[in-house]
């Protein structure tokens, strides 16, 4: 009797972990997802946050991609240990503060402890060489291979025939005249590929899947762990860093300002846990103070809070100041003028 | 038949759908869970994951400001 092989796959939502998973399936491999939360990922965080993106349906594109292949998808929650990748990562940070090598060792690290765990056979992934500049090249390949102890276990479907056989291929589990021989940027292989699977819909994500990647975002995480001095961090600081307008007059605190009223019932959640900032006598944002003001510099932001509200011009605004513990006062300020506003100011 | 609750409120998608899955395994098949969310990506995200491992979503109800998914374990 032949023994049906199992593969665990790293889907990230787009079209490559789909179709990677798809070339082994249809060999007769039973394949079950894997998805990694690192806290970073895009996943539609802005539009469950933006009250103006609420009516967009919404979906887990890793969810979604299980669902049209008929596998299992296990996610897994990385977050505490993902903060050892990105506070020193082996290889650096590309473009912005993603540490994309490290990132990729670390998932195909921690698949391989699935893959034990579970009496699974091999991973595979998504990989096509040359598709990124940091992580997806030839020489990267044997170093996620080597420095995840997976080895000859990790299988790339899209570029095996580029790649040394692996175990897989070399017991038979896979036929290496099926794989594929996919490289650079171009997106037409799998276009083309993806036709041939019948997938008319999927996920192509413009900046990529994680927020790392994105250069407004990367700016406000080197500005927090600036600010506090260490690159330690929470769940709830990085989140933070996905909402509102974040200005920083003084290096012992920073204002996070909600652009739209989503953006503040998101911030509403963080009352008991930062000083809270609200326009009393004309409608405006809310806002939140994050580190250590004294008084002036929550004068200094009740009159910033002002200028973002409709009292903009007013010659005085009220502003409501609520402590942690729930003591409020309420200040009399005249708004910051435009001109006062730094552009260094904005994160 | 059992029924428990989860608070998944101030959780971002997939934070509620992890914290689900890590309490349905937990339970036993014919079990209910209640989920309380305030990200309406639940209400999509948690009948995906069940469809995919073969549990039934009872309720979705959508509120003002938050959402609600029973679902009963599946085998």
């Amino acid at each position: 009797m032949t023994i049906q092989r199992k593969a665990v796959a790293l889907i990230s939502g787009g079209l490559d972990s789909m179709l990677a998973a798809k070339v082994i399936m249809d060999q007769g491999v039973r394949v079950e997802g894997i998805n990694f939360y690192t806290g970073f990922c895009v996943e539609g965080h802005t539009h469950a946050i933006k009250k103006r993106d609420q009516e967009k349906q919404k979906r887990n594109n890793a969810l979604w991609v299980a669902e049209q292949l008929g596998i299992k998808l296990h996610i897994v929650d990385v977050i505490e240990e993902y903060k050892n990748v990105l506070i020193k990562p082996k290889y650096g940070y590309g473009a912005n503060m993603n540490p994309c090598l490290d990132c990729k060792v670390f998932m195909v690290t921690k698949a391989k402890e699935w893959l034990a765990e579970n009496d699974f056979d091999f991973i595979i992934t998504g990989e096509v060489i040359g598709q990124r500049p940091m992580s997806q090249r030839k020489a990267t390949m044997p170093i996620i291979s080597q420095e995840s102890g997976a080895d000859d276990l990790l299988l790339r479907p899209l570029c095996a025939k580029c790649l040394p056989e692996t175990l897989p291929e070399r017991e038979g589990w896979v036929k290496r005249e099926r794989l594929y021989d996919f490289t650079g940027r171009s997106r037409k292989p799998q276009f083309a590929l993806a036709a041939e699977f019948g997938f008319t819909e999927f996920a192509q994500p413009a900046g990529g899947c994680c927020f790392l990647t994105d250069e407004s975002y990367s700016k406000k995480l080197v500005d927090l762990w600036k600010a506090r001095g260490t690159k330690e961090y929470e769940l709830d600081d990085i989140m933070l860093l996905k909402v509102g307008r974040h200005i920083r007059p003084k290096a012992n605190f920073k204002m996070i300002v909600a652009r739209e009223d989503g953006e503040g019932r998101f911030l509403e959640g963080y009352k008991k846990t930062f000083i809270w900032l609200d326009c009393v006598s004309h409608s405006g944002p809310l806002a939140l103070l994050d580190g250590s003001p004294d008084t002036d510099d929550l004068r200094l932001a009740a009159q910033l809070i002002a200028r973002y509200g409709q009292g903009r011009d007013a010659a005085e605004v009220e502003v409501s100041i609520t402590l942690p513990d729930g003591t409020a006062q309420t200040v009399k300020v005249k708004p910051i003028a435009a001109a006062d506003v730094p552009p260094t100011w904005l994160i | 038949m059992n029924r428990q609750s989860l608070d998944a409120r101030r959780l971002l998608c997939p934070l509620p759908v992890i914290r689900t899955q890590d309490k349905v395994k937990q339970m036993q098949v014919g079990d209910q869970l209640a989920v309380v969310g305030t990200d309406p990506g639940i209400m999509q995200d948690i009948p995906a994951w069940c469809r995919i491992n073969g549990h039934t979503v009872l309720e979705a109800n959508a509120g003002d400001r938050e959402y609600t998914v029973v679902l009963q374990v599946g085998g």
